[in-house]
């Protein structure tokens, strides 16, 4: 049948065998690696006979807190991932001097240091941030669920399914050489005529629209399904800085999705809006790539900042210093976060008036920011501080981030930007805001409700191996960037010239043999806490002595979460219930209405990948079948009405008396 | 944890503590999907922004090809807004019928606002062919890609909205007015609206500023 050449053209488009990389050896070689690891989980999942429970329980969930943490292990695969481009990179540059060119040739770097950017953004920090908000949100709230919990199954599979087709690059084709941003007209068809930004765009078009979902999910959540007497000024910080990234997420997603689709028609249609010919204006992408990218960072930062809150305030004893002032600093870095995208590209040349407002903008930002560290400051101040992992990330977080935030500061001085502009000055600042906040952020959050997840803390003593290797090798890693971002050094080169830059290469990839041992502790630190995990068992739900309400619930909490809606009357609602006397409630307990599990979510997302892998690859046959099946796919899911069921009482009961003895046994 | 022991609870009955700390009833909290459907067609009216403001740039960009003063027959466009202005009005009048529990008479207006939109998009497909056919496609400009690619999206929002229209009736026909259908026709309502308003914005922008010398 394939062998009339235009049917051919019509079903496998440009996909041939050339497009696999036989004559690559390290790609050959992980490829083989995923190949057996993926058959190992495979073999594994039968052995045990997993597929049902997988099925059931997980794909096709709709429980906020299976899907908050299927996010996180997504985040943390993509991690390694992420990761492994940026230690082959530490080394190629640490070794490419001189005579020698190293061992990653050019086309191959180019692509290793595009893919680590869009990975750990959009697949790491992205699924790590939305996983926490979905998993902790709901049950700050005294929810139970999101508002619309088919549609969060969706956005995660969307989420997922991105990610799948960013690896597929790896082994079929190949990814985009053009930097994360894809700038064009580097990005567009005449430079970049392979498939390299087709999967750039289809991956992050899918994935956007997960997360564009899941931000409308939980703006709904937050404004319409807080238990009664939580006003605004009662939620906890957490889920403010929720609210605040998620209002980010819908005003900012659809940008990228607009200018990702006009870049898809430049390069497939042939229009010119990128192009330096035709009227076309390079220029209005790098715009609008930071009107979504500027706000995109502090999406990033913002959960951060409200986990090192949760976190100071538990592990100090207190209540949080200065609540409001953190919810406006909250808010008033949200609105700014929108008014200095265009000190990504002073050099563009707008002029001194342009460039002065968004310099001074950005300065402005730093206002706000400072507020937030004097609050936990004056938090730990006089408290009782203990220093559990959670804390020991936030303390380490508190004096990397600001260094990176000062350089901030200074890269927001245009004409001190003139000269540091793409410079290893700029790598080192974000990768120091972006580690030292949003990374250590994250740990932080993992380890602190990790018990609350799984029912089990996480052993202490590898965690602190992970946090001391982290963190010296973060300084050691990035420190000489700075240093040699001054002296002049532009990024993304995969070869020097000048041997005396090479020991700081040398230093730079040290520091990331040391965040490998981090990432390594914290992967130990998983195995041996899940052996361990009777002695770490967590009965009380309250492991840390918190103060808000998701620790008044049992760890893991119920599939409802909460059997009977709690009152609200202080922003530190599980503090104010345990010192009012608070009683579990024992019995009069009702029938919970739930949402039904479902497939659908699954399905579509799977569809899209499909149609996607198919325009990638200009399949126009196997893209049209999969188009109108997702369409099908889509209308046939809305004529299914039968979408909740209740958890009967007797279940209610059962549960809710488990968790009596539970906790009468261990008093 | 504290030692502070309030008087809420160390004198009163073990019912009204539970009354402070938890709502005994069944609770019901809001329904959020209005409010989440403003929040999707806010994020529509963004990437609408984008296009908007792609257009502002390039929409005189004529690469030597032709303007918008050549090209654009506002006969033709006058009743292209016609009819898509009036489906608003028609897809009014279903929701009155809906209000008034009546099935048929709502399925009739539906069906005249989805023939309505069908016609506007009927329209609007033979505007582009006939650009096309003189030369003047999506590839002649940067104006003519911020052309087409403004107007086709709003073209796509319509067939999209239309496709959703014909789902909704039969979805009408099998249950009736439940509440289900009832929300989902609002949020179709939310919808159709914000397009016509969309046009609104293409129609002034585009075509009447675009007509001007």
């Amino acid at each position: 049948m394939l062998d009339h050449p235009e049917l051919k053209r019509l079903v496998l488009g440009r996909l041939t065998w050339d497009a696999i990389p036989f004559h690559e050896p390290i790609l050959l070689w992980t490829f083989v690696a995923v190949a057996l690891g993926a058959a190992g989980v495979v073999a594994a999942v039968t052995y045990y006979r997993l597929w049902g429970v997988l099925w059931r329980d997980w794909i096709t969930s709709i429980d906020h807190k299976k899907i908050g943490i299927m996010y996180v292990i997504l985040g943390l695969v993509m991690l390694l991932r992420g990761f492994s481009d940026a230690i082959m990179m530490r080394a190629q540059q640490a070794i490419s001097f001189g005579h020698s060119m190293g061992y990653l040739p050019p086309h191959h770097y180019d692509q290793i240091f595009t893919a680590h950017g869009v990975i750990m953004i959009f697949f790491v920090a992205m699924p790590l941030v939305t996983g926490l908000m979905n998993f902790i949100v709901p049950l700050q709230i005294g929810a139970r669920d999101v508002a619309f919990p088919f549609l969060n199954n969706f956005s995660f599979w969307m989420t997922t399914f991105g990610a799948a087709l960013v690896m597929m690059s790896l082994f079929v084709g190949e990814f985009a050489r053009t930097g994360w941003l894809a700038y064009p007209p580097l990005s567009g068809i005449a430079s970049s005529p392979d498939v390299g930004v087709d999967y750039y765009i289809w991956s992050l078009q899918i994935a956007g629209v997960g997360t564009l979902l899941s931000g409308i999910n939980l703006i709904a959540t937050i404004v319409k399904m807080r238990a009664p007497g939580m006003t605004l000024m009662k939620m906890p910080v957490f889920t403010w800085t929720a609210l605040c990234t998620n209002v980010l997420i819908v005003a900012a997603f659809p940008v990228l999705t607009a200018v990702l689709a006009l870049l898809a028609l430049d390069r497939y249609v042939g229009t010119s809006f990128f192009t330096n010919d035709f009227g076309g204006n390079p220029m209005m992408y790098v715009n609008l790539i930071w009107i979504w990218g500027h706000p995109e960072v502090y999406i990033l930062i913002l959960p951060a900042f409200g986990v090192f809150s949760e976190v100071v305030a538990t592990f100090s004893g207190k209540r949080l210093f200065g609540y409001a002032s953190m919810v406006y600093a909250t808010v008033v870095i949200t609105i700014l976060s929108y008014l200095v995208w265009l000190h990504h590209f002073f050099t563009m040349g707008s002029g001194a008036s342009v460039n002065s407002f968004f310099g001074i903008t950005t300065m402005i930002i730093s206002i706000p920011t400072g507020a937030k560290m004097f609050n936990w400051l004056f938090t730990m101040y006089r408290g009782r501080i203990r220093f559990e992992l959670p804390m020991m990330w936030t303390i380490g977080f508190m004096f990397t981030f600001m260094i990176g935030g000062m350089t901030g500061v200074l890269l927001a001085v245009p004409p001190a930007d003139f000269a540091l502009h793409n410079s290893l000055f700029l790598v080192a600042h974000f990768h120091n805001v972006i580690i030292g906040g949003v990374l250590f952020g994250m740990l932080a959050g993992i380890t602190y409700w990790f018990p609350k997840a799984f029912g089990y803390r996480l052993d202490p003593f590898w965690g602190k191996c992970s946090f001391w290797f982290w963190i010296t090798g973060f300084w050691f890693a990035f420190m000489p960037l700075y240093v040699l971002g001054l002296m002049g050094v532009t990024r993304r080169l995969s070869h020097f010239e000048d041997p005396s830059l090479q020991i700081w290469f040398q230093i730079a990839a040290f520091g990331a043999v040391l965040i490998l041992l981090g990432i390594l502790s914290f992967i130990v630190q998983l195995v041996v806490s899940f052996r361990r995990r009777e002695s770490l068992r967590d009965t009380t739900g309250d492991p840390w002595d918190g103060r808000t309400l998701e620790w008044s619930t049992s760890s893991p909490p119920p599939a409802y979460n909460f059997a009977f809606t709690p009152r609200i009357h202080d922003t530190d609602t599980w503090a104010d219930m345990k010192r009012q006397r608070y009683i579990r409630p024992q019995d009069g307990f009702n029938a919970i209405h739930m949402p039904k599990n479902t497939g659908a979510g699954f399905v579509l997302a799977a569809l899209s990948a499909v149609c996607a892998f198919a325009l990638i690859w200009q399949m126009w046959l196997p893209a049209g079948i999969a188009f109108v099946a997702l369409l099908s796919a889509i209308i046939v899911h809305t004529f299914n009405y039968d979408r909740d069921f209740h958890i009967p009482a007797d279940e209610v009961v059962r549960v809710e008396n488990a968790r009596t003895h539970l906790l009468a046994a261990h008093v | 944890m504290s030692e502070v022991t309030s008087p809420v609870a160390s004198v009163a009955p073990v019912a009204v503590r539970s009354a402070r700390f938890y709502v005994t009833s069944e609770h019901h909290p809001e329904n959020g999907t209005l409010l989440g459907f403003w929040l999707y067609l806010m994020s529509d009216c963004l990437v609408f922004a984008c296009l908007f403001a792609m257009y502002g740039v390039l929409g005189r960009s004529y690469a030597a090809g032709p303007s918008g003063a050549d090209l654009f027959e506002l006969p033709l466009v006058a009743v292209n807004t016609s009819l898509l202005l009036l489906s608003s009005i028609t897809y009014g009048v279903a929701m009155l019928e809906m209000q008034r529990n009546r099935l048929l008479a709502t399925l009739a207006w539906l069906g005249i606002t989805g023939l309505l939109g069908a016609g506007f998009v009927g329209v609007e497909l033979h505007e582009f062919a006939n650009l096309i056919h003189a030369g003047a496609g999506p590839q002649r400009s940067a104006f003519l890609s911020s052309f087409f690619t403004l107007v086709g999206t709003h073209g796509l929002h319509v067939s999209v909205g239309v496709v959703w229209l014909v789902t909704m009736m039969v979805q009408l026909t099998q249950k009736g007015l439940i509440p289900e259908n009832r929300r989902r026709l609002l949020c179709l309502s939310m919808f159709w609206h914000f397009l016509d308003v969309v046009w609104i914005g293409v129609f002034t922008f585009v075509y009447l500023m675009g007509a001007l010398p």
